[in-house]
């Protein structure tokens, strides 16, 4: 129940802050695709494995976004739409593959893969812009043109909205029999192949379901910034998004909301303070977090979010 | 393709996969012991270039003899090896042995970005390199092929020697015995009286010098600017992947494989030249999903 009220306090935070502070649209909006993409590593992280490639389906997407309003047209809503399914279908490809690797050969396999996107997007200049990237010009959103701040301020409501029903949507998943297949890839492969069930099935569907929300994300991020990198694609950008994912507490879906803000503010406060020492500060912060709080900043609010669940017991 | 691009291709490759097996084999020389990846090993490289960089460009600036580049460069990837290879062990992977692996990864991506971060406020963003050594050393002329001396010798002599030397120590001495015994299980090498703390911290400092040996033969013919490091993590890991983890004969010959690969695809097909070591091991991995030359684990249910 607190568990809620806390959600609603955060989503209403989010939705007045930049009413009065008009230039936090961006960052929060950063922030928002950002944590649509740490969702889907956090559903990986319970079956126990840590990519440090899923920036890849984040790229696949911008650059599916890029490419298509380039091309035609299309609104907003529906560049959305494509560059998440774009991101689906070549995870549900590349998956087939991943599902065959745990532990650090998965994590590496999967930098692998996103260094080839990286490396093809950078070389091939003549389609893909090169390191520059590609630009493109604001599309319209909801069949309605608009100016700079009011599609940023429709972009934050919608990515709100998305994000609350995907943090909703996956959190059921975690709870559904599905989710606690997933699980036990973590704590035990074997006996659950043991009960007949196939575990590569079981985390293909949630290696798919990371790619989707990575997908999602990078639609959010590449309509935000109007411009897309192979950058984007890197692998320290994947491993930003794991760390994200253990900063915020992978526990729980809302941490990897809590975690993109936490890093999205230092990154920008201590990018002002401290030129060029950004990664410093925030390399510290994770290590900080391994030793104290491995279960991240969610794991520190649970408790004062959940009664201890004996103590009511006892009253009732 | 005629017979003297194959042939500098072939150079090519020999003196490229020479540098990759020496970082390749520091990483899967840490893996072994720890059980940990360590992903700040590509900065390990990229410290080792600056710091020999630097040596080189004050041994040139004193005005010395540029011949002693050479053991500049080896001193300079020592010094490193064990400052910073104490520091990580001591400070970090001593301390995170026993925690969830997904924490061990991001306690050396944390130390990754840190050391990122100290080398671009010591060293800046400016390339760094010292090529007095190759033009004193001069060329060689194989067939019609000329090749600097320094590439085609001494990387591959360097990398050579510590093959052929981690063999022997591994494998003849009482100390490299006890690195063994640790790689293979670290409690009951313990409950036989080896001391594993202090053979990992030797394991480590060792595995960080080879890493920092690479950057430092590395400074000599390519420029040694931020970013470095990152890539190279990538490849080497790369190059221990097909191997199999934990395979020092294997990375031998992954390195090779890979090196050739590359060299080949600059001359054959440039566009995709930086794609060829992860097709390698991708599709080794496809047939072999632990590597070529890694042993079949028992399941432990």
């Amino acid at each position: 129940m607190r568990l809620r009220l806390f959600v609603i306090v955060l989503l209403a935070i989010v939705l007045a802050l930049p009413a009065y502070i008009p230039w936090l649209k961006t960052p929060i909006l950063l922030a928002l695709s950002n944590g649509l993409a740490v969702l889907g590593v956090i559903a990986l992280l319970r079956a126990g494995q840590v990519s440090f490639g899923n920036a890849m389906f984040v790229c696949l997407a911008g650059y599916t976004v890029a490419f298509t309003a380039r091309a035609a047209q299309v609104d907003a809503l529906v560049l959305i739409l494509l560059g998440t399914v774009a991101a689906t279908l070549a995870g549900a490809l590349i998956g087939l593959f991943m599902v065959r690797y745990r532990g650090i050969f998965f994590g590496m396999l999967n930098l692998a893969f996103s260094m080839v996107l990286f490396s093809v997007l950078g070389k091939f200049g003549a389609v893909t812009g090169g390191t520059d990237g590609l630009r493109f010009d604001r599309p319209t959103l909801g069949f309605v043109q608009m100016q700079r701040d009011g599609f940023e301020t429709t972009l934050l409501i919608i990515a709100v909205f998305v994000a609350l029903v995907a943090g909703i949507l996956v959190q059921r998943y975690f709870r559904s029999a599905r989710g606690q297949q997933l699980a036990a890839i973590k704590t035990n492969e074997t006996r659950l192949e043991y009960l007949g069930i196939s575990a590569k099935r079981v985390f293909w569907g949630g290696y798919v379901l990371a790619a989707a929300l990575c997908g999602l994300g990078g639609s959010f991020f590449a309509l935000t910034q109007g411009l897309v990198t192979p950058e984007m694609g890197y692998w320290v950008r994947s491993g930003e998004i794991v760390f994200i994912a253990i900063l915020g507490g992978s526990g729980h879906a809302i941490g990897a909301f809590i975690g993109a803000f936490v890093f999205e503010f230092v990154k920008l406060y201590v990018a002002a303070w401290l030129t060029g020492a950004w990664q410093l500060v925030l390399g510290a912060i994770l290590l900080v977090m391994v030793f104290a709080a491995p279960t991240g900043i969610f794991g520190l609010l649970e408790r004062l979010l959940r009664p201890a669940p004996a103590l009511s017991e006892k009253r009732a | 393709m005629n017979a003297s691009l194959l042939l500098l291709a072939l150079m090519d490759g020999i003196s490229y996969a020479a540098l990759l097996f020496l970082v390749a084999l520091g990483l899967t020389l840490i893996f072994g012991v720890m059980n940990i990846l360590n992903l700040a090993h590509g900065s390990l490289y990229a410290w080792g270039g600056y710091v020999a960089a630097t040596f080189g460009i004050v041994i040139a600036k004193a005005g010395l003899s540029p011949l002693l580049i050479l053991p500049a460069l080896v001193i300079g990837a020592v010094l490193t090896g064990i400052v910073l290879g104490s520091i990580l062990e001591i400070g970090l992977l001593r301390r995170i042995l026993t925690k969830d692996p997904i924490l061990q990864l991001l306690g050396t991506f944390a130390a990754f970005m840190i050391l990122e971060d100290l080398q671009r406020l010591i060293w800046g963003s400016q390339p760094y390199f010292v090529s007095d050594v190759v033009s004193l050393l001069g060329t060689l002329t194989v067939a019609d092929v000329t090749y600097t001396r320094y590439q085609l010798l001494v990387i591959p002599s360097v990398a050579v020697v510590a093959l052929l030397g981690l063999r022997w120590f591994l494998n003849r001495t009482a100390l490299g015995r006890q690195v063994t015994a640790v790689t293979h299980h670290r409690e009951i090498a313990t409950a036989m009286g080896v001391n594993a703390s202090r053979v990992s911290l030797l394991t480590i400092v060792i595995g960080a010098a080879l890493g920092a040996l690479g950057g430092a033969l590395a400074a000599p013919t390519t420029s040694i600017t931020p970013g470095i490091g990152a890539e190279m993590m990538v490849l080497s890991f790369a190059v221990v992947a097909t191997a199999g983890l934990g395979q020092i004969g294997g990375a031998a010959i992954a390195a090779l494989m890979i090196g050739l690969g590359r060299s080949f695809a600059v001359y054959l097909f440039p566009e995709v030249e930086v794609l060829v070591p992860y097709l390698i091991m991708v599709a080794v991995l496809l047939i072999r999903p632990q590597g070529m030359f890694s042993r079949v684990a028992t399941r432990r249910i």
